[in-house]
């Protein structure tokens, strides 16, 4: 974080993916460290295949996750933002879940205030169990952005001047 | 209108003049036209400077976040009912020792702001006369809320499609000069440090560029959603006319539609982010 996001934007080429002669889709998820975090191993020890454009993030609990996270990853260059955690019910922490469905849900709706591309926005409880269900999420996350294609509205607003 | 004036000052001496108070914050006369200006009275014989009339559009409450005030033994305020909810909402969150303010409230037929139209919040007001002070002054008035008026202008906002809407938004934050006196304005805006100054890491960029003005009034916005009582300070204190308060009211709408709660009404209840309930919306949730 020391450099000028600036200077950072164009180092990993984020802020220009009309450069890169093929486009891949570029996915941030914030998963929980006791949850999704754990299932994503499980899918990686079960030699589960799934398409590698996903940018792992590990925090502590969806409880921590701030949307400043995602504001943050679409400033940098993310075409989809997933944030995934623990089942209702089986925090770590008890309830830090239960407080970042409240986050979402008031999040979401400014997100949709604001008109954005509510398609690129995905949240999901994935259990430590359920390998299977991230390599869905994230197949069917990466079809759909894919589909999309880059985030061009939000790098337009990014990028200008 | 002028006997509350009267009565006002006649508090405010009486407070001072036998100590309950360190100083009133109230309004005055301010320098043209017919705008009234904050002003902080220390001594009984000042208090011929408090005024109160339709033009008393600023909410004070917001002082009470100021350290000279903070430091203060005990401040007396004068408020208006909209003023008090953001005082209850500081209230709730510990913000203020109640025991530290004195509230002058102030009934109040509604305000105007500078170009002479009734604000939206006015129209929609139900506490004309307070229900929560330490002194009252002035007529009962009684409040009619016109309950179509708060979310009324959403309606536009909802009719767009979501490009429109961002377009729509991207045009109005392209005015932004980050002044932050939206942020100065508010009362509710309580962070010694705002995360809009932290720089390592940076959040959210400082200069007038879109970038940064997307992030800081989509951050501005989320922290106050189920926080802010619609006081509409930070809409009248922006120098270049971005209606803030449509953030403000969209997440207002949405707190009161998903969690059954509405901002400054019971200092005793938990704001609607720092509690749960088990069956809250799932249905988003893959």
């Amino acid at each position: 974080m020391s450099e000028s996001p600036q200077s950072e934007r164009q180092k990993d080429g984020a802020g220009r993916p009309e450069a890169a002669t093929s486009w891949e889709p570029r996915i941030v998820a914030f998963i929980c460290n006791w949850c999704t975090y754990t299932g994503a191993d499980l899918a990686g020890t079960s030699r589960m295949k799934y398409p590698p454009f996903v940018r792992v993030i590990k925090i502590p609990c969806t409880g921590r996750f701030d949307p400043l996270f995602m504001i943050k990853a679409f400033e940098r260059g993310a075409d989809g933002v997933l944030v995934s955690g623990c089942h209702p019910g089986d925090c770590h922490y008890t309830a830090g879940n239960y407080n970042a469905r409240r986050k979402y849900t008031v999040f979401k709706s400014l997100l949709e205030t604001m008109g954005m591309d509510m398609d690129r926005v995905w949240f999901s409880w994935i259990s430590a169990s359920e390998g299977g269900k991230w390599v869905d999420t994230i197949r069917k996350f990466t079809e759909v952005i894919r589909e999309k294609g880059p985030f061009r509205e939000y790098r337009e607003m990014i990028d200008v001047g | 209108m002028s006997d509350r004036t009267d009565k006002i000052r006649e508090v405010a001496r009486k407070w001072l003049a036998d100590g309950t108070v360190e100083a009133v914050v109230g309004w005055e006369r301010g320098t043209y036209g017919e705008k009234c200006s904050p002003v902080l009275v220390r001594t009984p014989e000042d208090t011929d400077r408090l005024l109160f009339n339709d033009r008393c559009t600023n909410n004070l409450m917001t002082y009470l976040k100021r350290d000279p005030v903070r430091s203060m033994e005990k401040v007396g305020i004068v408020a208006k009912g909209c003023d008090i909810k953001s005082l209850i909402g500081l209230l709730q969150e510990s913000q203020v020792e109640r025991e530290k303010v004195m509230v002058l409230a102030v009934t109040c037929e509604g305000v105007k702001t500078a170009d002479g139209t009734v604000p939206v919040k006015c129209r929609a007001c139900d506490v004309k006369t307070p229900a929560f002070f330490d002194e009252i002054v002035g007529d009962k008035v009684a409040s009619s809320p016109d309950s179509e008026a708060r979310f009324k202008d959403l309606e536009k906002l909802d009719a767009m499609t979501p490009a429109e809407r961002n377009r729509f938004w991207r045009k109005e934050l392209d005015k932004c000069i980050r002044c932050y006196a939206c942020r100065q304005a508010c009362p509710l805006c309580i962070c010694s440090r705002c995360i809009a100054e932290k720089n390592q890491p940076q959040w959210v960029e400082t200069s007038p560029h879109p970038r940064g003005n997307f992030s800081w009034n989509m951050i501005r916005a989320y922290h106050l959603a189920g926080r802010c009582v619609e006081c509409e300070a930070c809409e009248t204190a922006c120098p270049v006319n971005i209606p803030l308060m449509l953030l403000n009211r969209a997440m207002a709408r949405t707190v009161k539609g998903a969690f059954d709660y509405e901002a400054g009404k019971d200092p005793e209840v938990q704001p609607p982010l720092r509690t749960f309930n088990l069956d809250d919306d799932n249905s988003f949730i893959l």
